[in-house]
């Protein structure tokens, strides 16, 4: 009954939320839709099925050599992000000191600045001090944006930590590492396996910082940009981006149902008339 | 004896004193906090000064004259063609932030209040589309909105239009359509936290002291949400401002936008600093920019009360 | 000795004298000495010092903020003092962290790691000791056995009601073989009916395992019925350490005797001060004389008086006892078991309160009846203000 009023209350907005996110995921239902048409140029009607676009994928060198720039990239970002991370979020959420609000705000910056702002005043320093760009300078690049990400998960994770548990380790005669390895890790590992998706996702689509701190080596995204002037390569552009996107959303749905694990182990914690 | 008996206090003084060093809590957090802390300073905040410097400077070909000079800021603000930029940008921006967070508010309210038990697919629903490739997003775009494109070809199927319209893309209207569409998530996520935190029960008051619920919405919920709202409007006006592939791929000549130019001073042009000057303007302007959305926000709250 | 009951529990055997209290000694196991900590300028705990003995069911008692939590923290290493000095066993816990400290504890949450299950649980610290796998699951057995846990320990910490999460803390702290277990407010997360059992059990396991407990708890009802002496703190300092029935009938200051349940207030004028005893005058209950308690100190000729209210009897018909006080029923409630009267007496500004058991028909007495009720001069305590 309730139920049912509350559904008709809502109905002006369910319909609402029913468009709205038609009008979110649209755009990105025609990739794979266009991706598996025949026609070289993405129009309606449809003109026929084909998986050529697809087969022509592993046949292009550049391609692959972006793929595993992109992949070397996304590994070590992740991992990079992911440790800065664990020690801020630690540091934050467990000890009260002075310009902690400040510290965090501005290793929370990189997420409220034009990117381009970012890219250029790194591409600046580096053209300065005479590096060479490379695949390197895009991973300092991508960690500095990842790491406020990687933060947002793991604070998450470990403020619903009970303080106690740890104590009780202690108390049980474990030693400071001890109880880092018994406890708090695995505590904490699904929210750590969450920022290490979320990061690598992130610099595998990331653009403008790797188009301006990249060398000679072209990521993906940089290759598909290249692309993106050929209107001939516009099918393949869309098969790799089909790729791309059942690849993120794979591997944001693996960092979903970890974190909603990690946060359920806290929750639990916390309830006493279970 | 008593040399034997004043020995072992001091080195306990020391023991103790080393220990509360170690074990303080400021210097603990601290320690643990820096390497992420010195790797923000030395990437972020220093690159940021560096940029700052050059502004002040002027290119020669490939030196650069250490000189300080205004001459870069009076170009980024009185050239016709950099001050129309960046006003574009404002324009941009403000539009896209103001209808992300118009559109997104109903669904972080349908979400809090409506979503039941499903409230976090439903924020996984929505999030989804963001974790895929920004550039294949404004990509979509332009296969949407092209000549050839989906909507063209649609409504020619239809026979609602003769001929393809070219007013769909390459330009500034194109070029926010697709941003708002790109930042969507961004504007939904904060304002659905700050509804979260709304106490239910003060909603139930305000009916219960005779409000129906538009008055009770109007009075309680929408102020209440502000912190949401503000955050979600700072959220994606800050960055869109400096957005570059958006206004290259849909925007045509009419959608340049002001990274853009930022980008060519770096790149053809092959002027750092006055790349330089016009990055700091821009980022003083969001700054403002910002700082007035705040101002304009409270306000309303204030004057809704 | 072994023969005895309790040689089941090797815990109990290892320690056993059988007397009522068959592990209690005379020897200080805990020694709190001018302890103080400070935060800034706020001092949480304040020069306290205190001996808890051998085998002794200990309590801190006191409202929140009273300091009693800190010293528990402190005594198990997860907080030092600002000055004073702590020792367990006759040896000084300076510098020494929590992990090597002969001390365990139950905590508030109870802090089950959610990761393990009860048997891990249990067996956390007992792997830092490298037992063998036969002895370890040995010590676990019988330590779930001892909190009747026995046949759970698969179940995963997640899956535990409030009463078994309580029950897996005290037996992951009691394998530990502590000198001394610490309780930090273990019971108050549990409902009513449920905390007066685990109290009795409580009370039971310590008896059988014969440590030293020391809990800390905000009800009075629960350190009067568990322990052998108890602490009474307020704001930082200790107030009094007596044994319940010492703390309830003779408190030393009306903030102690407030807490521990009602108490009837009498003011008086003292007559006469000798070393054990005193002399005072009211207008109410006559001239008294009742004990000097050790921490009276004189502020001026006025004195307190205190009564508990189920101290004071109603007289029936035509009874009469050596000492009366006359008055007038004007407030009645009724408790079940118990009736509370509201009785005033010409001269005490305060009207007395009177709990009287049902079985008589206190229930019945209508409001506004002149009645008598009887005391004994002994119930009478004076106290400091």
């Amino acid at each position: 009954m309730t139920g049912m009023r509350r559904f008709l209350a809502s109905g002006w907005l369910s319909a609402y939320a029913f468009v709205y996110v038609v009008f979110l995921y649209l755009p990105v239902i025609f990739l794979p839709i266009f991706s598996l048409n025949s026609a070289a140029t993405p129009k309606f009607p449809l003109s026929g099925f084909t998986l050529k676009w697809y087969q022509d994928l592993p046949r292009t060198p550049a391609l692959l050599d972006a793929a595993w720039n992109s992949l070397v990239v996304g590994v070590s970002v992740s991992i990079l992000s992911t440790v800065l991370g664990i020690l801020a979020a630690r540091s934050i959420t467990r000890y009260r000191y002075p310009g902690r609000r400040a510290i965090n705000g501005l290793i929370m910056a990189p997420l409220v600045l034009p990117e381009i702002i970012v890219a250029i005043s790194m591409l600046l320093v580096i053209l300065q001090l005479g590096l060479s760009l490379s695949l390197l300078t895009i991973v300092l690049g991508h960690v500095l944006i990842c790491v406020p990400y990687s933060m947002t998960v793991l604070t998450a994770g470990f403020e619903g930590f009970d303080r106690s548990l740890e104590e009780a380790s202690a108390d049980l005669g474990e030693s400071a590492l001890g109880t880092f390895r018994r406890v708090t890790l695995p505590m904490v590992a699904p929210a750590i396996v969450s920022s290490l998706l979320v990061c690598f996702t992130i610099s595998l689509d990331e653009f403008i910082i790797a188009f301006f701190l990249t060398g000679t080596e072209a990521t993906l995204p940089i290759y598909i940009w290249g692309q993106l002037r050929f209107a001939s390569k516009l099918p393949g552009v869309l098969a790799l981006g089909t790729l791309l996107l059942a690849a993120s959303f794979l591997l944001m749905t693996i960092a979903e149902i970890l974190r909603r694990r990690a946060a359920r182990r806290t929750q639990n914690e916390g309830g006493l008339h279970a | 004896m008593t040399a034997a008996a004043e020995g072992p206090p001091t080195l306990g003084i020391i023991r103790a004193r080393r220990n509360a060093l170690l074990l303080s809590e400021p210097v603990q957090g601290l320690a643990l906090i820096s390497p992420t802390f010195l790797y923000a300073l030395v990437l972020l905040v220093l690159p940021i000064l560096v940029v700052v410097a050059h502004s002040f400077w002027t290119q020669n070909y490939l030196t650069i004259d250490r000189t300080f000079t205004l001459e870069n800021y009076r170009a980024a603000l009185t050239e016709p063609i950099y001050r129309d930029l960046l006003w574009r940008s404002l324009y941009i921006s403000m539009m896209v932030s103001f209808f992300t967070v118009v559109l997104a508010y109903p669904i972080a309210y349908f979400i809090s209040f409506h979503g039941g038990r499903h409230k976090s697919l439903w924020l996984f629903l929505i999030t989804i589309p963001f974790w895929t490739s920004y550039l294949l997003r404004v990509m979509s775009w332009k296969v949407i909105l092209g000549y050839n494109g989906v909507l063209n070809s649609s409504l020619l199927g239809l026979g609602i239009i003769d001929e393809p319209s070219t007013a769909l893309l390459y330009n500034s209207s194109a070029v926010i359509i697709t941003l708002t569409h790109a930042w969507a998530a961004f504007a939904i996520l904060p304002i659905f936290v700050s509804l979260e935190k709304i106490d239910r029960t003060l909603i139930e008051a305000a009916k219960d002291l005779g409000d129906g619920p538009i008055r009770s919405f109007l009075r309680v919920t929408l102020p209440l949400s502000a912190p949401g709202v503000i955050s979600a409007a700072l959220i994606v006006m800050i960055p869109t401002v400096g957005d570059y592939v958006t206004p290259k791929l849909v925007g045509g000549k009419d959608g340049v936008m002001i990274a853009n130019a930022i980008q060519a001073q770096f790149g053809k042009a092959s002027n750092w600093p006055l790349g330089a000057a016009l990055s700091v303007t821009t980022m003083l302007i969001v700054t403002l920019m910002a700082g007035a959305t705040v101002v304009i926000i409270r306000t309303a709250q204030r004057l809704v009360r | 000795m072994p023969e005895q009951g309790q040689a089941e529990s090797p815990l109990g055997a290892e320690r056993s004298h059988q007397t009522e209290r068959p592990h209690q000694t005379e020897r200080p196991m805990i020694e709190i000495r001018d302890v103080t900590r400070s935060y800034g300028s706020f001092k949480a705990l304040d020069d306290a010092s205190l001996t808890i003995k051998e085998g002794e069911f200990f309590s801190l008692l006191g409202p929140s903020g009273c300091g009693k939590t800190t010293l528990l923290r402190m005594i198990a290493g997860f907080d030092n003092p600002t000055s004073g000095l702590i020792s367990v066993d006759g040896q000084s816990m300076e510098g020494i962290p929590a992990n090597r400290r002969p001390t365990n504890m139950v905590f508030q949450s109870y802090a089950i790691f959610p990761h393990l299950n009860v048997e891990q649980n249990v067996a956390y610290g007992l792997k830092r000791l490298k037992l063998e796998r036969s002895e370890e699951k040995r010590r676990v057995e019988e330590a779930l056995g001892q909190v009747s846990l026995t046949g759970l320990g698969k179940r995963l910490a997640t899956e535990l009601s409030g009463g078994q999460r309580q029950r897996v803390a005290l037996a992951r702290a009691l394998v530990m073989r502590p000198k001394v277990l610490l309780l930090d407010e273990p019971l108050s997360a549990l409902d009513k009916k449920l905390r007066e059992q685990m109290q009795v059990e409580l009370r039971r396991l310590q008896q059988a395992v014969g440590i030293t407990f020391v809990l800390v708890t905000h009800d009075q009802y629960e350190a009067l019925a568990m322990s052998d002496r108890i602490a009474v703190m307020f704001g930082g300092r200790i107030a009094q350490v007596a044994s319940p029935k010492e703390i309830y009938q003779r408190p030393v200051n009306r903030q102690v005797a407030d807490f521990l349940g009602g108490m009837n207030f009498v003011k008086a004028e003292i007559v006469e001060e000798s070393g054990a005893s005193l002399v005072v005058d009211t207008l109410g209950f006559g001239r008294v004389k009742t004990d000097r308690p050790k921490a009276f100190v004189r502020n001026g000729g006025a004195a307190t008086l205190g009564i508990r209210p189920e101290r004071l009897r109603v007289l029936w018909d035509n009874a009469t006892a050596k000492f009366e006080v006359a008055g007038k029923v004007v407030e009645r409630h009724y408790f079940g078991e118990i009736t509370h009267l509201v009785v005033e007496i010409p001269g005490l500004e305060k009207p007395l309160s009177v709990t009287e058991t049902n079985d008589f028909g206190a229930d019945d007495i209508p409001v506004g009846t002149s009645i008598r009720l009887a005391y004994d001069p002994e119930a009478l305590v004076a106290m400091a203000d």
